[in-house]
């Protein structure tokens, strides 16, 4: 269980002098929820992005654990991505005619609870169906590792807490090894095995989640991590 | 004032769908009526304009004689060959442009520069270079039709929303999936903007061009009724290049509403 799956070591990245990682260290095992937190322009965004490849880091190194056949990655963005000149199911199957693939995308609109949208167009959906669909969309080629980018940030707060029962239960089953990046430290509580604060271009405070929490405990843990990014000390006070 | 306004769309929605089809042909309708009384009535005379039954007369009578079918068939087949060849390299130019930046650099600034010479203006030329023969023509067409394909393929494809790219590479679709299932599917809108501007640049072109050199087509009947004062005749044509016009803009925008389907899809039906 406690095998490492992603290695990230003293990673630094840069943009024309401003840095917008330093000395980043951190291991993730396989089949952990990690959460990255933090205030905007903290560097959790970058992290992901380095993590997934869609940018090369300036120094320091991402090593993706490659034992078992092929490591799969996807990424679900913040705005769903999703061709709108495509349906639903040639959104998911990128128009393939290959019947197992057709097949495949149907079962995970169904998984999604979108299985009678196959041949709607995305225009037609809500923001959260659209998310939904763009979920589905990373599942298509069964990855390891699935990164999600504050992907539900711009969805109201009842659509958001079912996408994110939704994630969790396919996570778990799937047994994936996920990455959130959210501003939410609440969603980070809720979900996350672990959460790590972005802060100052670092990873600057680790926090265990326990495990089947209530929501006494989500609060708790969402307070401790809060004051930890703001910077407010007397963290009883704020628990009290 | 709520109950009235409630009653009066409730009324019109029931007349709706045969006004809808009704209403674009009513000017017209009432200017041929007006212009047909007007003649009648010698209001209008005949060596100013010639009534609308002249006109059609004459149109039966040159399509019996086998004229116009003939100057018809060669002005078509002008206009699509220049229209293939010049929307082609319109085409391609933009493709290449957009997708490589060595490319862009290189050839850009040239063809803009070019695109700012009104392509009439190269009428005595083509006509010193290559005569007044089908080619001259045929080159001129193409000349005019070429740019708005070039710049609208070009900025369609610079254009394609670079987030969705970006999803592409990262879910592993080759350069090939890339281009045919993103790229060219998010500039297809603009570049049918760009055909259909193309069909106008091409019907102007080619009045011109037959006006000035040409012993065929639909210009150059106009232009030999002329000398012979045929009033009919000028006027029959210049009504054939109207239907031509409107014939090529409805092609082009059955086209639109074929190809950009998905953009017609609204949130009703969710």
């Amino acid at each position: 269980m406690n095998n490492t799956m992603i290695s990230i070591k003293n990673i630094n990245k840069t943009y024309n002098n401003l840095t917008a990682l330093h000395d980043v260290n951190l291991d993730i095992n396989q089949g952990e929820f990690i959460a990255l937190v933090g205030m905007s322009g903290g560097g959790k965004s970058t992290l992901l992005r380095l993590i997934a490849g869609l940018e090369q880091p300036t120094a320091g190194s991402v090593t993706i654990d490659q034992s078992d056949t092929k490591t799969l990655m996807r990424v679900m963005f913040q705005e769903d991505r999703l061709l709108p000149w495509m349906s639903v199911l040639d959104n998911l199957s990128f128009g393939s005619k290959d019947k197992n693939t057709k097949a495949h995308a149907q079962e995970l609109l169904e998984l999604v609870e979108l299985g009678d949208y196959a041949d709607h167009y995305p225009t037609q959906l809500s923001g959260g169906q659209k998310q939904r669909v763009a979920l589905a969309r990373a599942l298509m080629s069964h990855p390891k590792i699935l990164l999600l980018d504050e992907p539900l940030g711009a969805l109201d707060a009842l659509t958001r807490r079912k996408m994110q029962d939704l994630i969790l239960d396919i996570c778990q089953k799937q047994n994936l090894t996920t990455i959130l990046v959210t501003h939410d430290v609440e969603e980070a509580a809720r979900m996350a095995d672990r959460i790590i604060v972005m802060k100052d271009s670092t990873n600057s405070y680790e926090e265990d989640c326990p495990k089947n929490r209530n929501a006494g405990q989500i609060g708790i843990v969402a307070d401790r991590v809060l004051g930890e990014i703001l910077n407010e000390k007397p963290l009883e006070v704020k628990t009290a | 004032m709520q109950k009235p306004v409630s009653i009066s769309t409730t009324r019109r929605k029931k007349f709706t769908i045969p006004v809808d089809k009704f209403l674009p042909f009513l000017i017209p309708i009432i200017v041929v009526l007006l212009w047909q009384v007007s003649s009648s009535l010698g209001w209008l005379s005949s060596s100013v304009l010639p009534s609308p039954i002249a006109v059609f007369q004459d149109g039966v009578k040159l399509t019996l004689s086998g004229e116009l079918p003939k100057n018809l068939s060669i002005s078509l087949y002008r206009a699509t060959v220049g229209l293939l060849i010049g929307g082609g390299i319109g085409f391609l130019l933009g493709f290449i442009n957009g997708m490589s930046n060595t490319s862009r650099l290189l050839f850009d600034s040239s063809i803009q520069m070019f695109r700012n010479i009104p392509h009439l203006a190269l009428i005595p030329l083509i006509i010193l270079w290559l005569g007044i023969n089908e080619s001259a023509k045929i080159s001129l067409v193409a000349i005019g039709t070429m740019f708005p394909v070039y710049i609208n393929t070009f900025h369609g494809i610079r254009s394609v929303d670079p987030d969705l790219i970006e999803m592409g590479k990262s879910y592993d679709l080759t350069k090939k999936q890339l281009f045919f299932k993103i790229i060219f599917p998010a500039a297809l809108p603009q570049i049918l903007v760009g055909i259909r501007y193309a069909l106008g640049v091409m019907w102007t072109t080619l009045i011109v061009a037959e006006t000035i050199s040409a012993s065929s087509g639909i210009g150059y009947m106009a232009n030999n009724a002329e000398d012979f004062v045929d009033m009919e005749t000028v006027v029959l044509c210049i009504v054939v290049y109207a239907v031509l016009g409107k014939i090529s803009d409805l092609i082009a925008k059955s086209f639109e509403s074929l190809l950009l389907e998905w953009q017609n899809t609204g949130r009703s039906n969710a």
